[in-house]
């Protein structure tokens, strides 16, 4: 069964390196997600598996297989694209069919199969029409179709929702979450959206700059971020980050926010090597981990008193952002309060406990 | 009220708003209408002497309408005209013409969609020198190469026949419409060739099935300019074609220039007429496409 390995992978592009010496394996079955801002080199990396784009140096095998100089064709892969891509002058049917094209099956096979991709992503009543004469989740829908009929092992996807509303991408979303279910195929998903890659993933991969910055399962990405670009990148909003430095005193080890003097008790953090007396961080903290009025009471905290400079509410929720000195702090509020906060001179007094604070190095930014 | 149809509404009439005629588009209007005589004035000359009886012609009075409508100069051109020893009228020149024009459309448009398609779509190595040739090749004058290539065509034993000029004329062409069909095929989206990719990875199946099918607009474009270009081309015509394979215009040539006895202007007329009918022809019923084509190059949606 195919497992894919990226091994000491390096794309240039003229004199341009955008990708070193990167490692990356992705298990039989698996739902990657390749995540990061345009132009980290994710879109790149997953062309350069499709056999689109040229492998500088390194080595690329599915299930074992060097797959580095073959043909896209020749790799057993399928691919969505951004733009859907459709063939403009074929009706569905014959989009669907043409994703056959190189594997010579006969009349009867080729039309199980589109018929069965057609079902399950149910375009049946479309079949005669022709792309142009469709939606944008129809298109969508047809994309997906053309991969699915191939009855490949892997199927990559890059960012094929970005062009779809907010609530088709919803669905769609969900649609191919469950296509994963059902159909147990390694999937390699490119996208810079979050939420899609914290609700589908089994893995994450995040990059920036051409490197993976944490490789890991969505929980572990988001609780445990490896360091400050990932914390950073990961939530909506994202992890509050302030800058402390560390006093040990006796057991304990303190860290002081020096703008708002506030000290945070980290002994309960799970320190991969101690911090040195003295020692400059990064605290993180999740904008969901704070308590706010009177469930502060009786809790291991350390707390803050913060003027608001505003507050909103996208949603069911609230957030409150908060002048903290030097960083603002972001907080996920009951939406009732969105009101209250939006006074001027509005402050909140806030608690962050002390078992779940994130803690950076701030020399070189990763998680100690 | 606030579901009215919108064909229930009540009409109101407003008065059209009116336009003051500027002195510039004065100036712009005589000046259109300048170039338009131009070519108006002759053309109508031309058209009224063809209908007009030889009698009437030597009359003078160019402008006059004919006094009786004849056809009889349309009669002469088409099947009795001399063009040298032979008297056939410029008929066989026209189906020479026709046996000239297929091939070289077909050698002319097949070489320059699929070397465009390569060049625009496949990596390929060296494309970027094997476009700057073609480019040079492009503006290369055919008088420089005339010789050369009479040399090669007799070496091949073609000289004299219709396939001479026909291959002729498709190579020539091939540079600069091989540019043409490469910048059409620069604009489809990369995405769509990565999928055909992905999907067939066959040269000609991707060309066939999924690029050919796209270039309506540019084939319509090459096909206006190619025959066009072919059907009134005299030099390449009356230096390949021998005495064999004489096109349209060498005979038209030869009837007017080289008549013996009185001038029969009626005749000549009728004979430029018939000569240069088709390509019109041909623009008026492909002109719509030809202007989409064009715009659909520019502003690919």
């Amino acid at each position: 069964m195919p497992e894919i390995r990226f091994k000491d992978i390096v794309k240039q592009y003229g004199y341009v390196t955008v990708l070193e010496d990167l490692n990356l394996k992705v298990s039989d079955g698996e739902f990657l997600v390749l995540l990061g801002p345009s132009g980290c080199g994710k879109t790149t990396l997953l062309n350069m598996l499709a056999g689109l784009v040229e492998v500088t140096a390194g080595e690329i095998t599915i299930g074992g297989k060097d797959v580095t100089d073959l043909d896209p064709k020749d790799r057993g892969l399928a691919m969505v694209f951004q733009s859907y891509a459709l063939y403009p002058t074929k009706t569905v049917e014959g989009n669907l069919k043409f994703g056959l094209a190189a594997q010579k099956l006969p009349k009867a096979e080729m039309m199980k199969r589109v018929n069965w991709a057609a079902d399950l992503l149910q375009i049946q009543p479309l079949m005669k029409r022709k792309p142009a004469e469709l939606s944008g989740g129809q298109r969508q829908r047809v994309a997906i179709g053309r991969a699915l009929v191939k009855n490949v092992e892997v199927f990559l996807f890059d960012e094929p929702l970005s062009n779809l509303d907010a609530k088709l991408r919803t669905e769609m979303r969900l649609e191919i979450k469950k296509l994963h279910n059902e159909l147990q195929k390694t999937i390699v998903y490119v996208t810079h959206d979050q939420v899609e890659a914290m609700t589908m993933a089994t893995s994450i991969a995040i990059m920036n700059q051409g490197v993976i910055q944490q490789f890991g399962s969505p929980d572990d990405v988001y609780e445990n971020p490896a360091n400050l670009f990932v914390a950073k990148f990961i939530g909506a909003p994202p992890m509050n980050i302030i800058a402390a430095t560390v006093a040990i005193k006796g057991k304990k080890i303190l860290a002081t926010h020096a703008a708002s003097g506030v000290s945070m008790d980290l002994s309960k953090y799970d320190f991969a090597h101690k911090p040195a007396d003295g020692a400059k961080v990064y605290v993180g903290m999740r904008p969901e981990h704070f308590a706010i009025g009177s469930d502060i009471a009786g809790k291991e905290a350390a707390s803050f008193d913060l003027p608001v400079l505003y507050a909103e509410k996208p949603g069911s929720d609230g957030n409150a952002y908060l002048n903290s000195g030097d960083e603002q702090i972001a907080v996920r509020i009951d939406s009732a309060m969105v009101k209250d906060l939006q006074g001027a001179n509005a402050s909140l007094k806030i608690a962050f406990p002390h078992d779940k604070f994130s803690v950076f190095d701030a020399q070189t930014e990763s998680r100690i | 009220m606030a579901n009215i149809d919108i064909s229930e509404r009540e009409f109101k009439h407003y008065p059209p708003k009116k336009k003051k005629i500027k002195g510039s588009s004065i100036i712009t209007f005589i000046f259109l209408a300048m170039i338009a005589l131009a070519v108006l004035v002759p053309l109508y000359v031309i058209i009224v002497t063809s209908f007009k009886t030889l009698d009437q012609i030597t009359l003078g009075r160019i402008f006059d309408l004919p006094t009786t409508w004849t056809f009889e100069g349309w009669n002469k051109a088409w099947s009795e005209v001399c063009s040298g020893m032979t008297c056939n009228g410029v008929k066989a020149g026209f189906f020479t013409s026709i046996k000239i024009l297929i091939p070289s459309i077909a050698i002319s448009v097949g070489l320059a969609s699929i070397t465009g398609y390569a060049l625009a779509l496949w990596k390929i190595k060296w494309a970027g020198s094997f476009l700057f040739v073609l480019f040079i090749c492009a503006f290369v004058p055919f008088q420089v190469i005339m010789i050369p290539l009479v040399l090669i065509t007799a070496k091949l034993g073609i000289y004299g026949t219709f396939w001479a000029v026909a291959i002729v004329h498709g190579v020539l062409s091939m540079p600069f419409l091989t540019l043409i069909f490469r910048n059409f095929y620069k604009d489809i989206p990369p995405e769509l060739i990565n999928a055909a990719l992905m999907d067939s990875g066959s040269f000609w199946r991707i060309f066939g099935e999924i690029v050919l099918p796209m270039s309506g607009n540019i084939i319509i474009v090459v096909l206006i300019l190619v025959i066009t270009g072919v059907w009134n081309d005299f030099l390449i015509g009356l230096t390949f074609g021998g005495f064999g394979a004489q096109p349209m215009t060498v005979i038209l040539a030869n009837t007017v220039i080289t008549g013996t006895g009185a001038v029969r202007y009626n005749v000549d007329m009728a004979a430029a007429l018939l000569t240069a009918l088709p390509p019109l022809i041909v623009y008026f019923a492909l002109g719509k496409f030809f202007v989409q084509g064009i715009s659909a190059g520019a502003i690919k949606g």
